[in-house]
């Protein structure tokens, strides 16, 4: 946020009661986008919210942009039409882990899959809130709930290993009351051409307060968190003591002092080659114990929306601009006298 | 062969008015591709006519099956013709189990040719016939003509370069060359599609040459078929004209609607029988500036379209019955966001897969009803192949003026099917483009003041300064558009989302009624169009009175319908569904009607509403 930016925070702001619990992590989130979007030098009427259904989904009535509040799952589908029928838009994909990993899998991965040029924000808190505090597809096993009172037998997703495993071209995670991180991740999503996919670690107090403790407790957080910085070997803890190797078997966690420094992992967020990244991405299977944070993959690539584009000009170079009166003879006319 | 000797040989076509052939075969014997070609020739020739394809839903069902037949079916006449024909006057059959299951249809005394080389043990076994059909005297009351079509096929393609199984694969052609000699038709727009589809060089497009033309020489050289026919070009209106399929006329107008709305043209569909060529042929005019997406799912190609949609542009999404049940949820979602959105649904066979390729009505009360909440749409449906430029016209027409999906009803038999269709002068179509919202600086921008006459809210598009706006899928205030729980302003919507709907009834053209005197009107929509009016007009020949009003519009309805049924005292709706027009007629105006409901996948006869018609002036039908 610079002095000379054409925006400030209360232009993004609505004039809509927030309705969320008091306390709920998406309050930070909605800050930390507000903040990021008046930094940017980007017209407000260019950019397009779209949400499904869930407590994050009402992000978009709070955001003075234009923005759509759609059907349970299908953000990523609406998005994708948003983002194609006119490339020269921002698009920004608001979900959950409910909205976006349960009923609407399907369309998260194929929006990733086809590199439409999307920045989707998953709030994971790892349950459902709106309902009322049934388990979600990213709650850990055992979890005991409403709908599991002897512990859920699901095995839940790994989010951001989805979102590799679908070649976004864009991953990263970052935790709610962070701000400053959320921006820099915020911005490095924008800046990335293509589907850009960011979980966040937020924090529902009314059914799963404490979930991400082991990265927000001050006792345990710098113990937990693992800050992925391109270019640099991966270390963490409170004395920098360990670190991360990854070869075929994938990622370990190993003793700095024991490896040596110069035999760590050198983590490259651009590598085409998402296979590394994943590794990094199975380190934990959740917010528990060390957890890597941060750019697991930046790899722009052309998105659909402007390939789509360049084919229609293609299509109008060699062929000229349509013109109905031949199309509708086509396929060879006869003529009737009268 | 010099087409020299061709005209010495051959004798004096008798000529006749117009004639019904059917080409069956194995699914794999190229018969829809034979039909096809035999049916382009006879539309330069200037030909009236009208096709009626039937394949099964496996690509290749067993080979030799009855469960394997395809057929292709071609009215051809001098005369202006409305239906595909009851039953054929010729049946080609490439097999046993073709002959099978097309035989019963044949008129008696009906000219069958067969394929001789494929009347054998295994074949008949497969077919379920335990003698052989050619010999044991079953084909007497017909005149058949059977012909070795495979080895004549085998001969003629040596040297072309084709070897091995695929050789057969040029018998169509030979099936296709023998029928153009007997009909009259000219073998030159069929050699020139072989040599555009296949390339000049090919040895594939000397081999179906050749063949082509063995079947033509068959023709002459058998003595069995001294006897030809010829059928002149029919005497239709002045104009030009093509031979156009339902899919691809519906595409068509939704290319037209987007030129004369002044925006470009989205399509999100996923591949779904018999709706996917609509998808193929707007994929292939990115010239236009038509973008299409093949989604992952049907819901994905609705939400795709409701999002451009939200950008200005013209949404569409096309499927069949099973997409349409996927796509309900988000159709709620445009109906409250309203935004305008076309949903074409070629209705075919259900419930469930039911009967992919064959044709229904059956989703009539699903368009009308099948919603969660009170969420009415307009539906707007489709009578033929020739009709369908004009309805995807309306549908679009429609749900930009009024801001609100529309759904356009067509079925398996419009979409497969093609007649002669008389092109319009596409400068005259109406302009149908509607303003986007625009503000003056320092007003407040509210997305759901509606326009006085219409009810239809502004259409505000991402990219413009001072619009920006959020609109969703939870109520709205009446006034602002915000989010509202208020009891009374719920109930308000409802009854605002609904009037807008009914409203449309004013812009919408009153029912015409074809045939005076009459006290029995037959009430029809959808592809039952050709069948009805063929029906009416027999029974007006034969000296009878009786009326046909058939609907485009299907909600709301034509404003003066209940005026106009109220006029007879006997309603007949004839419908490939169990009746479900009946149903909203009954609820709508009150009033009695009598049913005529077929559902086996076919189009329902002329012949049949014929009698049924008879049968209410005989009075031997009671409500």
């Amino acid at each position: 946020m610079t002095d000379t930016a054409r925006y400030e925070r209360s232009d993004f702001q609505t004039d809509q009661e927030v309705r969320w619990c008091p306390g709920c992590g998406d309050y930070t989130i909605l800050a930390s986008v507000q903040m990021f979007l008046a930094s940017l030098d980007i017209d407000r009427e260019k950019h397009v919210f779209v949400s499904g259904i869930g407590c994050s989904s009402r992000f978009p009535y709070y955001m003075n942009t234009y923005g759509m509040h759609t059907v349970h799952g299908r953000a990523p589908a609406i998005a994708t039409g948003v983002a194609t029928a006119n490339p020269d838009l921002t698009v920004w994909v608001i979900t959950g882990d409910g909205d976006g990993l349960s009923i609407g899998g399907n369309h998260l991965i194929h929006a990733l899959r086809r590199n439409v040029n999307l920045n989707i924000i998953l709030f994971n808190n790892q349950i459902y809130g709106l309902t009322k505090g049934q388990y979600s597809p990213t709650s850990e096993v055992g979890k005991t709930t409403k709908t599991s009172p002897m512990g859920s037998i699901d095995r839940p997703f790994n989010p951001v290993s989805l979102a590799i495993g679908s070649e976004a071209s864009f991953v990263a995670r970052t935790i709610d009351m962070d701000r400053n991180h959320t921006i820099e991740m915020l911005s490095a999503m924008h800046e990335n051409v293509g589907a850009g996919f960011l979980e966040i670690y937020q924090n529902c107090n009314v059914f799963n307060d404490k979930a991400f403790l082991d990265l927000t407790g001050k006792e345990t957080r710098d113990q937990n968190r693992i800050w992925l910085q391109h270019g640099e070997p991966i270390i963490f803890g409170e004395n920098d003591e360990y670190g991360v190797q990854v070869d075929a078997a994938g990622a370990r966690i190993v003793e700095v002092a024991e490896v040596g420094r110069h035999n760590l992992h050198v983590h490259d967020a651009f590598a085409p080659n998402p296979s590394a990244a994943f590794a990094l991405s199975r380190i934990s299977q959740g917010p528990y114990g060390p957890t890597p944070l941060g750019v697991f993959r930046d790899v722009s690539s052309p998105d659909y929306g402007h390939m789509l584009e360049r084919q229609v000009a293609a299509a109008q170079e060699q062929r000229g601009s349509g013109d109905l009166a031949k199309l509708i003879r086509s396929r060879g006319t006869w003529t009737v006298d009268a | 062969m010099s087409d020299e000797t061709l005209t010495r040989e051959r004798p004096t076509p008798e000529q006749i008015e117009d004639v019904v052939i059917r080409f069956a075969g194995d699914s794999g014997d190229g018969m829809q591709l034979a039909g096809t070609q035999f049916t382009a020739s006879s539309a330069l020739f200037g030909n009236d006519l009208a096709t009626l394809p039937n394949f099964p839903a496996e690509i290749r069902a067993p080979q030799g099956t009855i469960g394997g037949v395809s057929s292709f079916q071609v009215h051809i006449a001098d005369w202006d013709i409305l239906t595909p024909g009851d039953s054929p006057d010729c049946l080609v059959a490439m097999n046993p189990a073709a002959l099978k299951a097309n035989l019963h249809d044949l008129v008696k005394g009906g000219l069958l040719i067969v394929n001789t080389d494929a009347f054998e043990e295994r074949n008949f076994a497969k077919a379920g016939y335990d003698t052989n059909p050619l010999e044991d005297g079953s084909l007497d009351a017909y005149q058949v003509v059977g012909a070795p079509m495979e080895e004549l096929t085998k001969e003629a393609v040596k040297g072309s370069g084709v070897t091995g199984r695929a050789v057969l694969r040029s018998k169509n052609f030979f099936a296709l060359g023998l029928m153009s000699w007997i009909y009259t038709r000219p073998l030159d727009p069929v050699v020139e599609w072989i040599t555009t589809k296949f390339g000049a060089d090919s040895p594939l497009t000397k081999a179906n040459e050749s063949a082509l033309k063995a079947g033509y020489n068959y023709g002459i050289t058998i003595e069995a078929l001294h006897h030809t026919y010829e059928i002149q070009p029919a005497k239709l209106p002045p104009g030009e004209y093509t031979n156009v399929v339902g899919n691809t006329a519906t595409a068509w107008g939704l290319v037209a609607a987007s030129e004369k709305a002044s925006i470009p043209l989205f399509l999100g569909s996923y591949p779904i029988t018999p709706a996917s060529t609509i998808l193929e042929e707007l994929a292939r005019h990115k010239n236009f500036g038509v973008k299409t997406l093949q989604a992952e799912d049907e819901i994905a190609g609705i939400g795709a379209a409701v999002g451009a949609a939200f950008t200005g542009r013209l949404a569409v999404t096309s499927t069949s019955g099973p997409g349409l049940a996927l796509k309900s949820e988000t159709l709620s979602l445009a109906l409250i966001m309203e935004l305008p959105l076309i949903v074409i649904d070629i209705q075919r066979g259900g419930p469930s897969t039911g009967l992919p390729t064959k044709v229904e009505q059956s989703d009539l009360l699903f368009a009308m009803y099948g919603r969660h909440g009170e969420s009415p749409l307009p539906i707007v449906s489709t009578s033929s192949p020739s009709d369908a430029f004009d309805s995807a016209f309306e549908a679009a027409r429609i749900a930009i003026k009024y801001m609100t999906p529309v759904i356009l009803l067509t079925d398996g038999y419009i979409a497969t099917s093609s007649e002669p269709w008389r092109l319009p002068d596409v400068d005259a179509l109406p302009d149908i483009s509607r303003p986007f919202a625009s503000i003056e600086p320092g007003e407040t921008f509210l997305p759901y003041l509606r326009d006085e006459t219409t009810m239809s809210r502004p259409w505000a598009i991402p990219g413009q300064p001072g619009l920006e706006h959020r609109i969703g899928g939870l109520e709205k205030d009446a006034t602002t558009g915000n989010v509202s729980y208020d009891p009374d302003n719920h109930e308000t919507m409802t009854h605002v989302r609904a009037r807008k709907i009914q409203g449309i009834a004013n812009d919408i053209p009153e029912v015409e009624v074809y045939g005076e005197g009459a006290n029995l009107l037959v009430l029809g929509w959808g592809s039952t169009y050709g069948a009805i009016r063929t029906a009416v007009n027999r029974v007006r020949k034969a000296g009878r009175e009786v009326a046909h009003v058939h609907l485009r519009h299907l909600n709301p309805f034509p404003p003066n319908l209940g005026e106009v049924l109220a006029g007879f005292d006997t309603i007949l709706i004839p419908e490939i569904n169990t009746g479900q027009l009946s149903h909203l007629i009954r609820a709508e105006y009150l009033l009695p009607t009598v049913g005529y409901n077929r559902v086996q996948g076919l189009p329902i006869k002329a012949r049949d509403i014929e009698t049924k018609i008879h049968e209410i002036l005989d009075g031997e039908v009671t409500e």
